[in-house]
Order: C-alpha cells, then sequence, then structure tokens
C-alpha cells in the first residue's frame, strides 16, 4: 500500500477527480492549503503594490493498493499540469497498515 | 397644519431615515476595509457614536448650532439646550443625522489601533462642541459665513469635510498600523477582509446620499418637488462619474482597475457635490464628480505614500480633500455667480474663505482634544491588543467565531 499525496492547481482539481475517477481510484481525501514557492503572485491594493509567494493550492491524499500505484500518478501527472511553473508536485510513500473502521477489514481489502 | 406644511415635515422625516441609514454603510465600508479581527471594534464605534451623538446634539449640540447667532459664531446655548421644541422635532433628528455622520467619518480613519474609550470621548465631543459650532457659521442665519453668501447647500464641509479634518489629525495623532510603514519609510498593503461588505456599504452610503442632499432642501411641497428631483440627479451623476473616473484612474496606473479605489471614488463624487448640489447644473456636478473622483485617487496616495498618515479607508481623501474641493468648486461651477458661468471671482473666493475657516476650525479642535486625550488617558491601544486584535481584547470576543 502507498501513499500519494499531490499538491495541484486548485483549476486543476475537477480534471484530476474526473482522471481518478476514470481509472476507478473513488476515495481520496482532500484539502485547501497555502504554500510558498517559485511563483510570485503581483498584486495591486489602494495603489501600493505588493508581491506574495503565498499560492493557493489544493492537497489531495490518497492510499492506494500497489498495483494502483503507477496509473494513479500518471492520471495526476496529465490531469493536473498546465506546463507553467507551479502545476505542483507529487509525494509517494509506504502505508503501515490500513483499518476500515466499519467492517474490521485490514490490508488491501480496506483500501479499496 | 396644512398639507403642504405635513408633506414638507415628511419629507424632512423620511430623508432622515436615509441619511441613519448611512450608518450602516459607513459600518459596512469601515468592516469590509480592515481586517476581520478588529470588525467588531468598527461595529461598537459606529453603534456608539450615533447613540452619543443622538443624546449629545439634543442636549447640546442643536442649540449651538441653530440657537440665535452670537456675533455669528456660535448659537445660544440655552435657547433649545435638552430640546423640546415640540413643532421642530422634525429639524432635531434631520440635524441629528447630519451630525452623527460627521462623527463616523473620523473611526474609519483610526480603525484597527485605537482605544475604545478615547474614541467615545471623542465623538462626543465632536458631536457636543466641534461640528455644532463650525455648523453655526453656515447653517444658522446669523452665521458669519452664511451672512457672507457661502453655499455649502448639504454640507460637503459642514459634514464631511469637519469630519475629514478631524480623520487627519486623528490619524496623524495615534499612528500609523504595526506593518503599515517599513523603516525604509516604504508602504505595505493591508488589504481590507470583505471588499463585497465594502461595495455594500458604498451602495448603502450612496442610497442614504438620496436623503442627505435632496434632503435638504427641507421641503418638497409646491415648487421644491421639482428642485428637489434636480438635487436627485446632480448628486446621482457626481456619484457615478467620480466611480467612472477613480476606475480609470487605476487602471491607467495601476494596469487594472482598482476594486476598493473605484468605491472611493462614489463617495468622493457625492461628498463633492453635496456644498453644491442645488446650485450647479447637471453638467457642473458631472464636472464636480469628476474632478472629485480623480483628485480621491491620488490624495490617497499622497497621503499614504507622502505624508505617511495612515488611513484604511481613505476618509481624509473622500471626505475631508473632496469636501472642501467640492465645496471651493461651487465658486466655479454655481449656475449663479460660478466663475465659469460669468460670476467672476467674488463668490469662488467666499467658497475658499469658508472652506479655509472650517478647515482650520476642525483641525485646531481636533488637535487640542485629542493632544488632551493623548497626554492623559492614551489614544492607542498596545502593541499586543493591536496585533492580536482589538475584538478580543477590547470586547472579549470575536466577530466571527467559526
Amino acid at each position: 500500500m502507498k501513499k500519494i499525496e499531490a499538491v495541484i492547481r486548485k483549476s486543476k482539481f475537477d480534471d484530476v477527480k474526473k482522471a481518478l475517477h476514470q481509472i476507478e481510484v473513488n476515495f481520496f481525501t482532500y484539502w485547501d492549503v497555502t504554500g510558498v514557492g517559485n511563483e510570485k503572485e503581483g498584486h495591486v491594493y489602494r495603489g501600493i503594490t505588493y508581491s506574495t509567494a503565498d499560492i493557493q493550492r489544493r492537497y489531495i491524499s490518497i492510499v492506494v493498493s500497489d498495483p494502483f500505484l503507477e496509473r494513479t500518478i500518471d492520471a495526476i501527472l496529465n490531469a493536473a499540469e498546465t506546463g507553467m511553473v507551479g502545476d505542483g508536485k507529487i509525494f509517494v510513500s509506504d502505508v503501515i497498515e490500513t483499518y476500515r473502521i466499519r467492517t474490521k477489514e485490514k490490508g488491501t481489502d480496506a483500501v479499496n | 397644519m396644512d398639507t403642504n406644511a405635513v408633506l414638507d415635515l415628511m419629507w424632512v422625516l423620511i430623508c432622515g431615515i436615509l441619511v441613519f441609514f448611512m450608518q450602516a454603510g459607513f459600518t459596512l465600508v469601515e468592516t469590509g476595509f480592515t481586517r476581520s479581527k478588529n470588525t467588531g471594534n468598527i461595529i461598537m464605534k459606529n453603534l456608539m457614536d450615533f447613540c452619543i451623538g443622538s443624546v449629545a446634539f439634543w442636549a447640546v449640540g442643536y442649540s449651538l448650532m441653530y440657537g440665535d447667532s452670537i456675533g455669528g459664531l456660535i448659537g445660544n446655548i440655552s435657547q433649545y439646550a435638552f430640546f423640546d421644541s415640540l413643532k421642530d422635532m422634525h429639524s432635531l433628528f434631520f440635524q441629528t443625522v447630519f451630525a452623527a455622520t460627521a462623527a463616523t467619518i473620523v473611526s474609519g480613519a483610526i480603525a484597527e489601533r485605537t482605544k475604545f474609550t478615547t474614541y467615545l470621548i471623542f465623538s462626543l465631543l465632536m458631536t457636543l462642541v466641534i461640528y455644532p459650532i463650525s455648523g453655526s457659521w453656515v447653517w444658522n442665519a446669523g452665521g458669519w459665513l452664511a451672512q457672507m453668501g457661502f453655499t455649502d447647500f448639504a454640507g460637503s464641509t459642514v459634514v464631511h469635510a469637519v469630519g475629514g479634518f478631524a480623520s487627519l489629525v486623528a490619524a496623524a495623532m495615534v499612528g500609523p498600523r504595526i506593518g503599515k510603514y517599513n523603516a525604509d519609510g516604504t508602504s505595505n498593503a493591508i488589504p481590507g477582509h470583505s471588499l463585497m461588505m465594502g461595495a455594500l456599504g458604498v451602495f448603502i452610503l450612496w442610497v442614504g446620499w438620496f436623503g442627505f442632499n435632496p434632503g435638504s432642501q427641507l421641503a418638497i411641497s409646491g415648487d421644491n418637488a421639482i428642485k428637489v428631483a434636480e438635487i436627485f440627479i446632480t448628486t446621482n451623476l457626481a456619484g457615478a462619474i467620480g466611480a467612472l473616473a477613480a476606475m480609470f484612474v487605476t487602471w491607467i496606473f495601476y494596469k487594472k482597475p482598482d476594486i476598493s479605489m473605484t468605491l472611493n471614488g462614489v463617495l468622493a463624487g457625492l461628498v463633492g457635490v453635496t456644498a453644491g448640489c442645488a446650485a450647479v447644473d447637471p453638467v457642473g456636478a458631472l464636472m464636480i464628480g469628476l474632478i472629485c473622483g480623480i483628485v480621491v485617487v491620488f490624495s490617497i496616495e499622497f497621503i499614504d505614500k507622502k505624508l505617511k498618515i495612515d488611513d484604511p479607508v481613505g476618509a481624509v481623501s473622500v471626505h475631508g480633500v473632496c469636501g472642501a474641493l467640492g465645496t471651493i468648486l461651487v465658486g466655479v461651477f454655481a449656475t449663479d455667480g460660478g466663475l465659469l458661468y460669468g460670476g467672476g471671482f467674488d463668490k469662488l473666493i467666499v467658497q475658499i474663505t469658508g472652506v479655509a475657516a472650517i478647515g482650520a476650525w476642525a483641525l485646531g479642535a481636533s488637535f487640542i482634544v485629542l493632544f488632551i486625550l493623548k497626554k492623559t488617558m492614551g489614544i492607542r491601544v498596545t502593541k499586543e491588543e493591536e496585533i492580536d486584535g482589538l475584538d478580543i481584547h477590547e470586547h472579549g470576543t470575536n466577530c466571527y467565531n467559526d
């Protein structure tokens, strides 16, 4: 089992969600995050220009069984891309165990 | 009472309600243009200056302003003290909401760092003494500026510039918010927490202005109705062109049409035309609104970047600068006596004299009051209170609790 975490553009979230559904990854968690990165956004408020490195992104966390790993990553890589600075990152890590609370199942059965 | 008198009285009361509603507009603009941690404090300031003003103006203020003038300088304080003249209650109501408008302007300029108790005392003195005395010079028939022929129909100077100049003194004396200026003197943006609130506030103020200016005719029976309708048009045109002007100026200079500046542009046009709304024609109103809409943007920048006075909502520029400017421009655009309408310089000189005198009074009186307050009880919250927000420290709770 692997955990795939991805920081993506909010504007690409719907595309990523659709791509994940297509490869039958139907369960995942997401939340809105603020980060600091290379992209600088210029703002003007009441005549004062200020640049902010505070970037709004969406963070997705998915736990998948090993056979799903590559296709999930591919789905996100393709769906979240615009080609411009700030498309985000994907992190993959090992998951020791998964439990489904309702049925007490564990392991791969609990993931899908 | 005959029908016409009833109509007039009712008109004054209805317009008074509209002007009262401007308090909601001010509250929304000021909270929207500032950070959410201070919203409750601004609510309380705007609520309390109206409540304090209502009592103070009834007790003393109205009499100082409208009692028989003593030497053109001040109304007879005992004449209407603790007002109980039954046939003039509508007048008291209408003038009370105006007095409270002058007072409430200040709260925006000193937002996010001023002690609540100090503000309450300042607000009391504003409606008790500062506003009524300069007001008596113009709106009391025996006032010295009224005698000179000074035109300030609905209060560009009497109400707005007095509030605006008091704001200038207050904002300068209380100092900038923490984080507003860098060590090298450059200015930082502190974006307001809700431009939606700011926008709603501006729309409400615009509605209120249809009471503020047309109501100042103080009558609607007979031919007054035609005059009132004309004032609706001059008022509306100035607000509209003020917004357009501010939008295009920011579009040119900042590359994008700035939202909060454009909202200020509406108010700049409306403040500007308030003095001359009954003395200029629609073209004159358009010109006044246009000039004020352009000037307000540069004035806000100048006060922020050059004078380094921190005015989060632009009250000094909108009410002080555009109030004074709009009043002076009556001398240029008035159809009767204006410079561009063949009236020569006489009217213009009277207008400048009046603005200078009232400006000096508002600046001087506010300075004395605030200087004493600063030396005695202090006018600024502690650094810790300011950083955490005034809501939690001054009022014990947040405005937004989840």
